[in-house]
């Protein structure tokens, strides 16, 4: 538990929390990220598709702000190969589309809904991650 | 136009609770799923956060008649549970699991210049794109979809 950073997790973790509720109390819209991609990539209606390039543009903007105003760049080191890294990608992307969500739409926002869709869905991929990163580090002993 | 200000303001917002939060850290995030390892609960701690703040908001937001700049609030109407739900979830969770980037945080990544997030985020978009090229006919890319049969599940399995 050495890097545990509990006050850092709770502030981010509200901000989340904000930004989802004033989203839907403004916008009547979910905070889910991959819906909010998929169909701004593939829009099913044209009054549709605005708000989600400008969410999706923010989501690029506020890390951007921060950077330039802390000045720390991005060095966290590469963890996975680049063919796992886009394997990885290409599950991420198929399965929260396929299922419906992913950590903010079925983690967050359906868990607060208290959705059973969302509840299974949160516990299959929190499973199956902790159990593929199990494999990962600790039976094929990739370091991490 | 306003309501695109309000998104791209609540965009700004979630960029930056996922940043300050560390979880566009990959190593951080994988911390928390390794958990017979160097165990980092710091995620579950976002998670109970946002909870807790979307939690409270929601029950009073959801008594209005609608959304401010909208005529109505525009929920997921799926309920059902099925292979379909699951089997994306574990897709999702291999993903996760193998890389340490959710959808959220990978764009939020990006932003803040890293490449790696790049190179996901358009592997990420290949993957929504298959799928929507799958599936376009049966029905949308999204939620709120009639349950299909096995045969979905089934051929998913043996796909990348």
């Amino acid at each position: 538990m050495e890097n545990f950073t509990p006050y850092s997790a709770l502030i981010g973790g509200a901000l989340i929390g904000l930004s989802a509720a004033l989203l839907l109390f403004l916008n009547g819209r979910i905070a889910g990220i991959s819906g909010i991609v998929a169909k701004a990539l593939f829009p099913e209606q044209r009054d549709d598709l605005s708000w989600r390039i400008y969410f999706l543009a923010g989501l690029l903007l506020g890390p951007m702000i921060l950077r330039v105003v802390n000045g720390i760049p991005f060095d966290f080191n590469f963890e996975t190969s680049l063919p796992v890294l886009l394997i990885a990608g290409l599950l991420v992307g198929y399965g929260t589309n396929m299922g419906g969500g992913c950590t903010s739409g079925h983690g967050i926002c359906g868990l607060a809904r208290l959705s059973p869709r969302s509840v299974f869905a949160t516990l299959v991929f929190m499973t199956v991650a902790g159990i593929t990163v199990f494999i990962v580090r600790h039976l094929l002993g990739v370091k991490g | 136009m306003l309501k695109n200000l309000s998104s791209l303001f609540c965009g700004i917002l979630f960029g930056l609770g996922l940043v300050i939060a560390q979880m566009i850290n990959p190593q951080k995030v994988l911390a928390f799923l390794d958990i017979t390892g160097h165990w980092d609960p710091s995620l579950a701690l976002v998670m109970v956060s946002a909870l807790i703040t979307f939690g409270f908001a929601y029950r009073l937001i959801i008594r209005r008649p609608a959304p401010i700049l909208e005529p109505r609030f525009h929920l997921p109407d799926a309920v059902n549970i099925d292979a379909r739900l699951l089997t994306g979830a574990a897709l999702f969770g291999i993903g996760w699991g193998l890389s340490g980037y959710c959808p959220g945080a990978v764009i939020a990544a990006m932003g803040y210049g890293s490449m790696e997030a790049l190179l996901f985020t358009f592997a990420m978009c290949c993957g929504m794109g298959l799928f929507w090229f799958i599936h376009r006919r049966k029905c949308g890319a999204g939620r709120g979809c009639k349950p299909r049969p096995k045969r979905l599940g089934a051929s998913i399995i043996s796909k990348p």
